[in-house]
């Protein structure tokens, strides 16, 4: 195979890839239903720090 | 009683292990420090000597006096309080350095012809000292903080948060002290020699499963956003440390060491590096940095969570292609340099929403950046993180890197993200974290702040100024042609042009670290619990979350 042709392919995969990679990050980030449990973590870091109790279990 | 008795196994276990660690490397340095063939071997053998055998010394007397088994219900806050005070240290350290070779630039004289204090050999002091001394406690704190509190979880392992802690602060001495000594492999921000990279490789391992094991105990399903940058930022600088010093010693027994790479591999794999370094380490750790602390002292969440997700996919994704920019009209493909350019100005975009997002959490708050400075510092922060992120790409593009590379701009441009993002948020967080971590009602002095604030703006701003103009006047006396065509300048007479803005600069720099000053003396006075001279004018989350009205307390470790 000639340089061009990989050098083409490997262009034309990988922007494929990309733009399938972001269209996937913006649907996840703006989809619908996943807006609630967005909004429950963005509130992680003003509860007030109280006792994790993780370890009793392990 | 199952659970118990496993725990008891298992904390045996990790005893046993750390020991044994601690009885070999303790071995180890003294073989180097014996057998070591040169001299600056022999003496980073005696560092790793006593330095692990302290530890040795350390754990048996905890083994032998079968003490209580420490409570571990709470957050492991210890390493944390450790962590602050080395990153307040190395940044004193750091900023004193980066100021008397500033001064060196602007009187050589100040070298004192002596090797150990020349302009070569203490400026990876600087730069080691403010990135990964400075920069890497704050991150390593602050990543321990923020994962504990965000994932109501305990820090993962028992010896292993401190073996953290002080197998970087080793990594951080081996490393100065071998710049000092000439010990380099001559790479930028990667200078220290393969010994020195085996050891901070362990170090960062250890790190890894310490932050990904405590995100694994978390109860609650989701993992904050703050989270998924410091992730990025472990696991992409483990991956370029490693790859970019892929080295062959001479000698097992020596500190010189040989590249495996050559030519222009090896400068693309440096600036890969180099620039990653930039983009995860002083980007993506810090932006962790912001996306917890700027929402608690604001009280409020993120702008939006949403474009804080897709803020990170595509930061990460873009920034990892940006590197070639360090290398235009060199010998690397110029389909390498457009692709480089290419990606740093697609930056733009995830940089300015990361940004557009930290700002505009204040919104509806916008009165607290009057009241209270330490908010304000997170703020102004950001926005020279906006900034600088907007002068890169501007610098990445070819023609504007012809006039603007191997000059003083990049060094101002370099800092305008350094002194103005990285070291600002940083302290921005560190003035949260001192009255949380030590159970204080406020700092010791709101006032105090407040002159840290503009005296280090101050500082910053004719750092910057000075170097742009210092920069482009370079740039343009080297391309200056008479009309026969020949160079305008020698380069003697470039240097000479700009002596007043070095001078201009070591001034911003003494400004800067005049600052820094005001805040360890602030802190020392709030850390020693001296009762805060103006703690009604400071806003109620200035306190730990026990002295805040009306909220729930936390138990104290």
């Amino acid at each position: 195979m000639e340089y061009e042709q990989v050098a083409s392919i490997s262009q034309v995969a990988a922007l494929i890839f990309f733009i399938v990679l972001f269209a996937g990050v913006v649907l996840y980030a703006f989809w619908p239903g996943n807006k609630k449990s967005f909004d429950e973590a963005a509130k992680l870091p003003l509860e007030d720090d109280p006792e994790s109790g993780n370890e009793k279990d392990n | 009683m199952a659970a118990a008795s496993q725990r008891d196994e298992w904390s045996a276990l990790s005893d046993i292990l750390a020991i044994g660690a601690a009885g070999f490397l303790t071995i180890l340095g003294l073989i180097l420090a014996v057998a070591g063939e040169d001299r600056a071997m022999a003496f980073h053998g005696c560092l790793l000597f006593a330095a692990s055998g302290l530890a040795l010394i350390y754990m048996l007397t905890q083994f032998v006096e079968k003490r209580e088994p420490a409570d571990t219900s709470g957050y492991a806050d210890g390493v944390i309080r450790a962590g602050v005070i080395a990153t307040i240290i190395w940044g004193l350290v750091g900023f004193t350095v980066g100021d008397i070779i500033a001064w060196q630039l602007a009187f050589p004289a100040l070298n004192f012809d002596l090797p150990w204090t020349n302009f070569g050999r203490l400026r990876p002091v600087h730069t080691s000292a403010v990135i990964f001394a400075f920069g890497g406690n704050a991150l390593i704190a602050t990543s321990f903080y923020v994962v504990q509190r965000t994932c109501r979880a305990r820090l993962a392992g028992k010896w292993s948060p401190w073996f953290v802690f002080w197998g970087y602060q080793l990594f951080i001495v081996l490393a100065a002290t071998g710049y000092v000594l000439g010990v380099t492999q001559s790479k930028e921000y990667a200078e220290p020699e393969w010994y020195v990279d085996l050891w901070l490789t362990i170090v960062w391992v250890v790190y890894f499963f310490v932050f990904v094991g405590t995100v694994a105990k978390r109860k609650d399903p989701h993992v904050y956003v703050a989270n998924w940058f410091y992730l990025a930022f472990i696991v992409t600088i483990a991956l370029l440390h490693i790859v970019n010093n892929v080295a062959v010693p001479v000698s097992l027994l020596g500190t010189k060491s040989y590249i495996a790479y050559s030519g222009v591999q090896d400068a693309m794999t440096q600036w890969w590096y180099g620039h990653n370094a930039v983009g995860f380490f002083l980007t993506a750790g810090f932006l962790g940095m912001m996306y917890y602390f700027v929402p608690k002292r604001a009280e409020r969440p993120v702008y939006s969570y949403r474009l804080s997700i897709v803020h990170f996919w595509s930061l990460i994704f873009i920034y990892i292609w940006a590197g070639p920019h360090h290398l235009h009209y060199t010998a690397l493909p110029d389909w390498a340099q457009t692709l480089g350019m290419t990606f740093s100005i697609i930056l733009w975009m995830p940089s300015w929403g990361g940004m557009i997002n930290g700002l505009m959490t204040l919104s509806g708050a916008w009165d607290k950046l009057r009241t209270d400075p330490v908010i304000r510092m997170l703020i102004v922060a950001v926005a020279f993180y906006g900034m600088s992120t907007f002068e890169g790409p501007l610098m990445a593009i070819r023609s504007v890197n012809s006039l603007s590379h191997y000059t003083d701009w990049t060094i101002g441009h370099v800092h305008s993200g350094a002194l103005g993002w990285v070291a600002f948020i940083t302290f921005g967080a560190l003035y949260c974290l001192v009255p949380w971590l030590w159970h204080r009602k406020a700092l010791y002095s709101q006032r105090l702040v407040e002159w840290h604030f503009w005296i280090a703006t101050l500082g910053i701003v004719l750092y910057i100024t000075s170097m742009w103009v210092s920069g482009i006047l370079q740039g343009l006396m080297w391309r200056a042609y008479d009309q026969l065509g020949f160079l305008e300048y020698s380069f003697v007479e470039t240097v000479e042009a700009m002596h007043p803005f070095y001078v201009i600069r070591a001034i911003g720099g003494l400004l800067f670290l005049v600052g820094a000053l005001l805040m360890a003396y602030n802190f020392w006075r709030t850390i020693r619990g001296d009762e805060p001279v103006d703690a009604t004018d400071q806003p109620s989350v200035a306190a730990a979350p026990e002295f805040r009205p009306g909220e729930y307390t936390a138990p104290a470790e």
